[in-house]
């Protein structure tokens, strides 16, 4: 094994489901459903993924949702601030536990 | 490297749906490949088309489709190349048509529109309404300019602005302009509906530009385009997403069940990919338009290939765009 992650390794996430089938099939449904067109358009619901997929830093979800966000008509413009949105949540929420950082400072200190 | 590949034959997908041996049920749309020329070299080009190819119809041939469709109530003519304005014969053939009572439609890729010696020809069009079929992979210059080469996104705008200006995609002048989306690269184009929602919306804001309809066509494995696939490695994964994203129901609409492609040299085939690949009408059915039956060819078998796997995928894809 070169890499943790290979490319034909996603195709096989189906053959998770071979240890416990009836889990699979659960997931498959639900996962399925989450995606439909609802309140929320399928484009929509693709940038999304495609950020959450970038803040989990999943290889397998960065190119799955890459190619399904330009199959769903998004341009590369709008992909890469959906990745800025995912990237300022990340930084945000890094940065705004500096509140933590100046509570403790002002509590141990004279 | 075509190897490794992962799919079932496409006469086994038809198979498995009833649709073996896929049949023409009609011809409805007689599509007239006039020449290879054209003032393009784009990347995903299925023809290999460009300005040093020699490949054009003579009048012989010409002559011979229009024996042909005097044979015929087909309704409807798809002109296509190459750049098929660059064809000398090009306006003789439209009137030709035209006078034979058929819808003439060109597919046009715009750029050919603004050279000075083809520049009256939207008023040509406008005169004999010929439907324009126009071919704009997207609605920014970046995208559209790293397929087909650069300049081409602006000369396309100006053409297009042109051909509004004289009516051409305007509510109540009965001249149809549609545009044609393909994807910028290896996926699958978006739901037909959704993406003209942009176009229309973007084209009117950025370029001030109206149109009638946005056909979404999916990139074919051959030529020019599969040239690019196997450089990027990309064939496999394109392949088994083309193979994966099967649909019966699109399978049971594709085009060449109602189409008729005429090569630039008389041959006929079920369609112009088929055309490009050199897969000429068989099975019983004449393959040269001189011998044109239109009983034997209406029934004619299809022939099919792994190609085929790019009309059948997800939503379908045609001439006329998506088919379900």
């Amino acid at each position: 094994m070169h890499t943790y992650y290979a490319p034909e390794d996603l195709s096989k996430f189906p053959t998770i489901g071979e240890g416990a089938p009836e889990l699979w099939k659960k997931f498959s449904e639900w996962y399925g459903a989450v995606f439909k067109e609802g309140a929320l358009s399928e484009r929509e619901k693709a940038l999304i993924a495609l950020a959450v997929a970038h803040t989990i830093q999943c290889p397998y979800c960065i190119d799955a949702y890459t190619q399904t966000c330009l199959e769903k008509g998004s341009n590369e413009e709008q992909m890469t601030e959906a990745v800025h949105v995912a990237a300022a949540i990340r930084g945000g929420a890094s940065l705004v536990h500096g509140v933590q950082m100046k509570k403790i400072v002002k509590k141990v200190s004279i | 490297m075509n190897n490794q590949i992962n799919f079932k034959p496409f006469d086994t997908a038809l198979s498995e749906n009833k649709l073996y041996p896929l049949t023409a049920t009609d011809i409805t749309i007689f599509q007239v490949n006039v020449g290879k020329l054209c003032n393009q070299a784009c990347k995903h080009c299925h023809v290999d088309a460009g300005p040093n190819r020699q490949e054009i119809m003579n009048k012989e041939i010409m002559q011979a489709c229009l024996n042909a469709i005097e044979k015929t109530d087909i309704p409807t003519v798809d002109i296509t190349g190459g750049a098929p304005e660059m064809h000398p014969d090009f306006c003789w053939l439209i009137n030709e048509f035209i006078e034979r009572k058929r819808h003439v439609m060109v597919r046009s890729n715009l750029t050919v529109l603004t050279e000075p010696i083809y520049e009256k020809l939207p008023e040509f069009f406008a005169e004999n309404k010929v439907e324009v079929v126009a071919s704009l992979p997207y609605y920014l210059e970046q995208t559209t300019d790293r397929q087909r080469g650069s300049g081409v996104f602006k000369k396309s705008i100006e053409a297009l602005k042109h051909l509004n200006s004289i009516g051409y995609g305007m509510e109540g002048t009965g001249l149809i302009m549609n545009l044609v989306y393909n994807p910028a690269g290896a996926f699958l184009p978006p739901l037909q509906n959704a993406i003209e929602a942009d176009y229309k919306k973007e084209m009117l804001k950025r370029y001030e530009i109206a149109f009638n309809s946005l056909y979404t066509i999916t990139n074919m494995p051959i030529g020019r385009f599969l040239n690019y696939l196997n450089a990027s490695q990309n064939y496999n994964s394109y392949m088994e997403k083309l193979a994966s994203a099967y649909n019966q129901n699109a399978a049971s609409q594709v085009m060449c069940r109602y189409t008729l492609s005429v090569g630039w040299d008389g041959s006929l085939y079920d369609c112009d990919f088929n055309q490009m690949l050199g897969m000429k009408v068989n099975h019983g059915a004449p393959s040269r338009i001189t011998d044109f039956d239109p009983v034997k060819l209406c029934n004619r078998r299809i022939v099919t290939g792994i190609h085929c796997y790019g009309c059948t995928a997800g939503a379908g894809s045609s001439c006329g765009g998506a088919v379900v």
